[in-house]
């Protein structure tokens, strides 16, 4: 196979002759067009360019696009490009080049945008998010509000599947998580409580922290990871098919559709997952107590029993309801706002988890500081 | 230049095409010839897709072979079968593009993988491809920005990158206007007559199906196989089974079957 050549050779007034042979492929190195751009610009009496093909054995896009590059070098001096050399398939092919004129103001220049300018860009995106989080709210409101008055159109097999999906089915994970930081909790407390000899606290510890905070924290987090992304993830695709269009076009909105099963599953299911959450870090607790601490398990049963109290109950209940809808929300809305492509998808999952659990902790500490001034 | 005469580059035997236990097409047998535009032709959800899934190695027939010039695809070792479908290039229905790469970038993924060119290089190879389907202009552009035939276009400069011998398009004209159809059209013939790349078409669209194929199959979903092969122009004109006919004609034919009589296929040579 013989290597790509370019000879150039200039003939009488004013023509350029190029010379081309051998295999102009893509595989093989092909000469660089930048040799006939430094001759037109050295020698501006040029005014033909043409070509002899005789000695081509073979070619592909390599060729045509060296070709290319060399006609618009010709067309920007001024110079007449003569094609009758070429192969006649190599001539059909750029015809159809350049057969659709390149689109007007379609190609995009790279400005490099300065630093001010950048940072008043994403304070404005800032404000415009903060803004569409709030008109989301609103839009979720006002559809409970239709909700509520019995206009609100989806479907029940829906709202069950999703209830289905954002308990039973987290329940194995939910245990596992709580379990463990029940006992993490007991083995904490139980070695500065030991010093004490004061361990049958340990319960006191476990119960309250399970039951006012961590089980909630710990379900809410679990559910962001798994079901918020879950939402994201299938409404943003449903976006991306333009599904959500076809729903609003059959006029069914998707904010009752879509959102308002998935808000209202959650925020039911999550005090529940909470109350079985709470009972998992109790019994990790209990196995710390009675395998680790000496102490047996009805006298941890009754201390628990003792320290825990109806108002903390109602706390975590109320902290688990909050978060259900914190976790529903963001994975709705950064479903329901994504872009139309797949890593749009991507995005729209990993923010939602993001703004879950940041609302989550945000939320927990209202709710604390609430507590504290009406001191429950 | 590749030589163009009736060697068989894919050959399908014996075909059968099944999801699970649902036979969807059996018993065909047919061979593309190198250089030939070869359109895969039957009425909507006969199974044209899937065949041009088999064809592309993505789906193992249930029963069957498919030869790549005298090379079993599916017996053949993994790495050699990478090897084969890299010498493809696939246009799928809706352009399949990844969204998250401009469309110079997603012309150019498999040039930066599978050749030693420059990146300046690959960019204008990436210009030249979608130039050739009327895109210039557009390569900073991400697939979510254009429309739905734009995307089919780029599909197709994708599929074109690496300048394979075989084309595989899935559909390329449908939601395309008839002028770009219509260059589209000629940019297939143009490959096939310059570059000597064979092109398997599966298509509908009666106009291109005459303008360019020179070979088809005919696959019929109520008989679960095939019951035409050859040059559409000439089946038009000699084949009398009713369904081949009605289908080329617009159903304009208004060919039915005698009852009680089981209209022969017809393979022309």
């Amino acid at each position: 196979m013989a290597q790509p050549g370019l000879r150039i050779e200039k003939e009488d007034v004013g023509t350029l002759r190029l010379f081309l042979d051998g295999e102009w492929k893509l595989a093989n190195n092909i000469p660089s067009p930048r040799e006939v751009e430094g001759i037109l610009s050295a020698e501006p009496d040029i005014t033909r360019a043409s070509f002899d093909t005789n000695g081509l054995e073979g070619w592909d896009s390599g060729l045509l696009t060296f070709l290319l590059s060399v006609m618009d070098q010709c067309t920007l001096k001024k110079v007449d490009v003569d094609r009758d050399g070429l192969p006649s398939g190599v001539n059909r092919l750029l015809a159809l080049a350049t057969a659709v004129p390149e689109r007007q103001g379609a190609r995009r220049g790279e400005a490099r945008v300065p630093f001010l300018e950048r940072v008043g860009v994403s304070a404005i995106d800032f404000r415009r998010s903060l803004l569409d989080m709030v008109a989301f709210i609103g839009e979720t409101f006002t559809s409970f509000v239709r909700l509520f008055t019995g206009r609100a159109r989806f479907r029940g097999s829906d709202m069950l599947l999703i209830l289905q999906e954002c308990s039973a089915d987290a329940l194995p994970i939910v245990s596992l998580i709580s379990l463990l930081v029940g006992l993490i909790l007991a083995f904490v407390g139980a070695i500065q409580l030991k010093l004490f000899g004061a361990q049958i606290y340990v319960a006191d510890l476990v119960g309250i922290g399970m039951v006012r905070a961590m089980g909630a924290i710990m379900t809410g987090i679990i559910i962001a990871g798994r079901t918020g992304a879950a939402f994201a993830a299938s409404i943003g695709t449903m976006q991306v098919n333009e599904e959500i269009d076809a729903l609003q076009t059959t006029g069914v909105s998707p904010m009752d559709f879509l959102v308002l099963p998935r808000v209202l599953a959650l925020s039911l299911m999550m005090p529940l997952l909470t109350i079985y959450a709470d009972l998992m870090g109790i019994l990790g607790g209990l196995i710390v107590g009675v395998l680790g601490l000496d102490l047996s398990a009805m006298e941890y049963y009754q201390e628990t029993k003792k320290a825990i109290g109806l108002t903390n109950v109602w706390i975590g209940l109320f902290s688990g309801f909050v978060y259900g809808v914190l976790v529903a929300m963001a994975g709705c809305m950064r479903g329901m706002r994504c872009g139309r492509s797949a890593s749009a998808v991507g995005d729209a999952t990993t923010s939602a988890v993001v703004t879950s659990i940041v609302s989550i902790v945000v939320a927990t500490a209202i709710i604390t500081v609430l507590c504290d001034i009406l001191g429950i | 230049m590749r030589t163009m005469g009736t060697e068989p580059h894919i050959t399908v035997k014996d075909l059968t095409m099944a999801y699970g236990n649902y036979v969807l097409q059996k018993d065909l047998t047919f061979t593309v010839n190198r250089g030939d535009i070869f359109i895969i032709m039957g009425g909507s959800g006969c199974g044209k897709s899937t065949l041009l899934r088999h064809l592309i190695g993505l789906k193992a027939p249930a029963r069957g072979a498919v030869l790549y010039g005298s090379v079993n695809f599916w017996e053949a070792e993994p790495e050699e079968r990478d090897r084969m479908m890299r010498r493809f290039g696939v246009m799928y229905q809706s352009g399949a593009l990844w969204s998250s790469l401009t469309l110079a970038e997603n012309v150019a993924l498999s040039l930066e993988l599978y050749t030693t060119l420059k990146p300046a290089q690959i960019r204008e190879i990436a210009s030249l491809k979608l130039a050739l389907v009327g895109l210039a202009g557009f390569e900073d552009y991400y697939p979510s920005e254009i429309s739905g035939g734009m995307k089919k276009r780029a599909g197709i400069a994708r599929a074109m990158a690496l300048d394979p011998e075989l084309l595989f398009f899935d559909e390329p004209s449908a939601g395309l206007d008839p002028v770009s159809a219509r260059l589209l059209d000629d940019l297939i013939l143009e490959l096939k007559e310059s570059l000597g790349t064979t092109v398997v078409v599966v298509t509908h669209e009666l106009a291109s199906i005459f303008a360019i194929g020179n070979n088809s199959v005919f696959i019929d979903p109520t008989e679960k196989t095939m019951i035409a092969t050859g040059h559409p122009v000439r089946l038009l004109e000699e084949c009398g089974h009713p369904t081949v006919r009605n289908f080329l004609t617009r159903g304009e034919a208004r060919a039915e079957a005698k009852p009680g009589e089981n209209p022969a296929p017809c393979f022309l040579a």
